[in-house]
């Protein structure tokens, strides 16, 4: 690689009067298409995973409006299958896997740490165009051929079916290498870019949850990608290792897949956690509760997670000794889990918590992150998994961990640094509002669909027996509900653009390195090198009136 | 109060309990329900508690000390790992008793092809319904035609995942007569939501006169082939007799026409044509369904005589 390890910038320059920031620092098409800068890079992944999740929403919405009535409202059972299988793909691979790591990493990681930019900047730019270019290959596969497996690709249907399996893959295939990159160069970042100082235990939580995403995705991808040429190869060749007319297995092809798909759980999941513990000692203005057991349990998340792939065969017919194996290690992930829910509670205590946009967006985090957990339980005791696997408790349980989880940490995230990423700050009362619409219509949407599962729905149905209906149509009202929350959201932080009123440099009273930056930062993110202290010290950050935001007291 | 809830026949959460495994698998969930609800009461109740009693407001200044509290994070490590290990334990008990069957159990011969069931019983007799004995445990030995498929029964609370390539066993014991619901929960292409059938739980008499009826085949050739066509084989989950395609097409008014290939030409649609589509799918394709997903082979599977029943039966469809 020739890309040079970019030390952090000691040479002290002096702010000039008016100073530029990153987004004015240059300008023209190609300044934003080949720059190397973390923070636009980070900013047009934004926009890319986004634009991937408006699709996948877009189409969550035709699939629940599809089954509003038993027998389907409008789509033949073909398209219903093609239209699930392209939201649940989209929605994994192009929006929560990149999300908070590709998105907002990408911005903070680099100035959390007091650094210029992450290690390999060229890297990090054809990581981003990998993405692009995945994106791109995959989406035209699906659209103009109609992939119709799940976004699985369980053989032998995914051997046999006429749908672009093999495009799709190779798709997948390129996602999964901009997904190693970007991780690999996340951990570098960390370990040799720290300014002096800022020593393992000093670090924000955010970065401990990326660092043991980006772990996640240096170790397990490779497999998605050896699973996917696997596939093309018994598709091509037959090579008789998937399929059971040449002798093959389909089950070894589930082990294959979930053990990159399982820990890949927890690269979508560990680094929304990052985003709580910011949120929730930031907007209580109090340092974290037991930072070190959160730190810890990323790490132990992280390491678990990769033992834990055969708790979705429960029923495929493995041996009971594995069977039970994989129950007992289950249960040990959901442990570190509840740490951490307990240490962000107590962040609050005796606290000064402002309901902001963030903060509400957090705490909506815990209660649907709670039930999702929780709801775990169940899933994972072998019994109660004979009548539930397969059905709408696991799609329930896996929307609220990933959807109440994953997206709504995400937008959380999204409100906190939007005035450090754009120096604008958005109406308060709008984001609220969105906050409140989204944790609505969010229940409504899937604590139906629990109960559908308990009384045996299966998942995947384009037509359903008639005593399902109300409860249908119940989620169906969620999801829309849902759908006009996050359009609201989207609203606010337009709105801002246009109208806000411009950022202080700190406006939360967060004690990371970001906010030291103005916002936006400017273009080599810090003028001279910064001080590196406690990052949920609190004392002494005051607010001012003049600033708009907080400053530091000595 | 809850838990007396599941002792009825249809609750809140759950459908009628109809074998040995669904109280086992009811009162458990609940138990964890409970226990996770309380949880849950926990967490949000602080939540709402410390939401109101830190909020900033003019004249309070909270401390931000309070950050660790080694009594209480030990306590909320050890107890949740304790009732992780009891679910684990209760969860593991359970399902050896589901996975270990009986030796005197009833066998059926499951076949699960895209998309219908099929289950043989004694003496070749072949059904698309499932006909249990109350109170007598039953063994599916299952295999899979063509892709993954998976057996439902919520009511049984039993499910096992029907994997091409070998059998499959699973067993259960109804404990009330009934008909219930059986579906197919592993996604399987077109007609995954499609493949359902159903169970039907009979008392012994029941079962040994419906047993004795379906051994001797109809008399009549249309209604043994109708038997053969909408039952036994399974023709209709994919050729429709009302003229609406579903993945193959439709037979209504079809006798005697001519078929249009897909390698161009006709072929008349007659008694060769029927025996060579059904024995050998993949030598003549009708255009329009080349693309469609491939009609399995029913050499050796169907017999002479229920061929001609199924012409019988396809020939009656055009005076219709
Ligand atoms: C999995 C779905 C499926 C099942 C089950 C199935 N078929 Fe078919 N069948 C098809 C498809 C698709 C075609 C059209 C493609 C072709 O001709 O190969 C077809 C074609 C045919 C044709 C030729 C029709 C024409 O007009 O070209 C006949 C006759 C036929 N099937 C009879 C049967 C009979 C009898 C059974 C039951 C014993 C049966 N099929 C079961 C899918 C199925
Ligand atoms: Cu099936
Ligand atoms: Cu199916």
């Amino acid at each position: 690689m020739s890309a040079v390890v970019t030390k952090p910038l000691v040479t002290p320059v002096e702010p000039a009067k008016e100073p530029g920031n990153f987004l004015t620092h240059t300008s023209g098409f190609l300044s934003w298409a080949l720059t190397l800068d973390h923070k636009r890079i980070g900013l047009m992944y934004l926009v890319g995973v986004m634009a991937s999740f408006l699709l996948g929403g877009v189409l969550a919405l035709i699939v629940r409006a599809h089954l509003f009535y038993a027998d389907g409202a409008f789509l033949t059972l073909k398209q219903y299958n093609q239209i699930f299988t392209l939201h649940g793909a989209v929605m994994v691979f192009l929006f929560i896997i990149p999300s908070v790591p590709a998105a907002l990493g990408n911005f903070l990681l680099p100035i959390m740490l007091g650094a210029k930019d992450v290690a390999f900047p060229r890297l990090n730019l054809s990581s981003f165009y990998l993405w692009v270019g995945g994106a791109i290959f995959f989406l035209v596969a699906m659209l103009t051929t109609g992939l119709d497996t799940g976004w699985t690709f369980y053989t032998p249907y995914s051997l046999e079916t006429t749908g672009p399996v093999v495009l799709a893959t190779l798709g997948v295939f390129i996602l999964g290498f901009s997904s190693i990159f970007t991780g690999l160069n996340f951990i570098v970042t960390i370990n040799t870019m720290r300014p002096p100082g800022m020593t393992w235990f000093r670090m924000p939580l955010l970065l401990w949850a990326i660092y043991s995403t980006s772990i996640i995705q240096v170790l397990a991808t490779p497999v998605l990608g050896i699973t996917m040429l696997l596939l093309i190869a018994e598709r091509f060749l037959g090579i008789g290792i998937f399929d059971p007319k040449l002798n093959g297995d389909p089950v070894t092809y589930q082990h294959f897949f979930w053990f990159y798909s399982h820990p890949a759980v927890y690269i979508m999941i560990l680094p929304a956690m990052g985003i709580i513990s910011e949120l929730m000692s930031v907007h209580s203005h109090k340092g974290i509760f037991g930072y070190r057991m959160i730190a810890y349990s990323s790490v132990a998340i992280a390491l678990f997670g990769f033992l834990v792939w055969g708790h979705h065969m429960f029923t495929s017919g493995m041996a009971n000794v594995t069977t039970i194996v994989f129950s007992a290690l289950t249960f040990t992930v959901s442990i570190p889990s509840a740490i951490k829910v307990f240490n962000w509670l107590f962040t609050m205590y005796k606290g000064t918590v402002s309901l902001t946009t963030p903060m509400l967006y957090a705490l909506a985090f815990m209660f649907l992150f709670t039930i999702g957990g929780l709801t775990g339980l169940p899933l994972g005791a072998l019994s109660i998994d004979r009548h539930f696997h397969d059905t709408y408790f696991v799609v329930a349980h896996f929307h609220y961990v990933m959807m109440g989880g994953t997206l709504v940490a995400f937008l959380g995230g999204i409100f906190h640094w939007w005035p450090k990423m754009v120096g604008k700050m958005y109406n308060e009362l709008g984001g609220q509002i969105s906050a409140g619409i989204v944790f609505v219509g969010f229940n409504l949407t899937f604590l139906p669909q629990f109960v559908l599962g308990t009384r045996g729905m299966p998942r995947r149905y384009a037509t359903y027996v008639p005593e399902f209906e109300f409860l249908h149509q119940l989620s169906t009202y969620g999801a829309f509900l849902l759908g006009i929350g996050l359009f609201v959201a989207l609203g606010v932080l337009i709105d801002s653009l246009i109208r806000g009123k411009k950022a202080p440099t700190n406006p939360w009273g967060g004690a990371t390195l970001e906010w030291v930056c103005s916002s936006p930062p400017p273009h080599d993110n810090f003028s001279k090198p910064p001080v590196v202290g406690d990052p949920y010290d609190f004392r002494g950050l005051e607010y001012d009136a003049r600033e708009g935001g907080y400053v530091r007291r000595k | 109060m809850m838990f007396l809830l599941a002792d009825q026949n249809k609750t809140f959460w759950f459908p009628e309990q109809a074998s040995t495994f669904a109280p086992e698998v009811d009162w458990f969930f609940l138990a964890v329900t409970y226990i996770s609800l309380a949880f849950f009461v926990l967490i949000v109740g602080f939540m709402v508690y410390f939401m109101y009693a830190y909020r900033e407001r003019p004249g309070y200044k909270g401390s931000p000390e309070a950050l660790h509290n080694n009594a209480l994070e030990i306590g909320w490590t050890v107890v949740p790992t304790i009732i992780a290990v009891w679910i684990f334990y209760r969860g593991t008990i359970g399902f050896l008793d589901m996975m270990t069957i009986p030796s005197d159990t009833r066998d059926v011969q499951v076949v699960a092809k895209k998309w219908a069931w099929s289950f043989g019983y004694p003496n070749g007799v072949v059904d698309n319904e499932l006909h249990l004995v109350v109170n007598e445990p039953a063994k599916m030995i299952m295999r899979s035609d063509d892709v993954l498929h998976s057996l439902f029964v919520p009511a049984f609370r039993a499910k096992c995942d029907v994997v091409p390539g070998r059998y499959a066993t699973m067993w259960f014991e109804p404990t009330k007569t009934g008909t219930y619901d059986l579906f197919c929960s592993e996604y399987c292409g077109d007609q995954h939501s499609k493949m359902a059938a159903k169970v039907v739980v009979h008392t012994k008499e029941e079962y040994d006169a419906w047993f004795a009826k379906a051994q001797i085949p109809p008399s009549d050739p249309v209604e043994y082939g109708k038997l053969l066509y909408a039952k036994t084989m399974g023709c209709a989950s994919c050729h429709s007799v009302d003229g609406s395609k579903i993945v193959g097409p439709s037979f209504k008014g079809t006798w005697g026409g001519e078929v249009a290939l897909a390698s161009g030409g006709t072929v008349p649609f007659d008694e060769n044509y029927v025996r060579e589509s059904v024995l050998n799918p993949q030598a003549k394709s009708r255009s329009g369904y080349e693309k469609a997903s491939l009609m399995p082979s029913y050499q050796g599977r169907l017999k002479e005589e229920q061929i001609s029943a199924l012409i019988a039966y396809m020939k009656s469809l055009k005076s219709e």
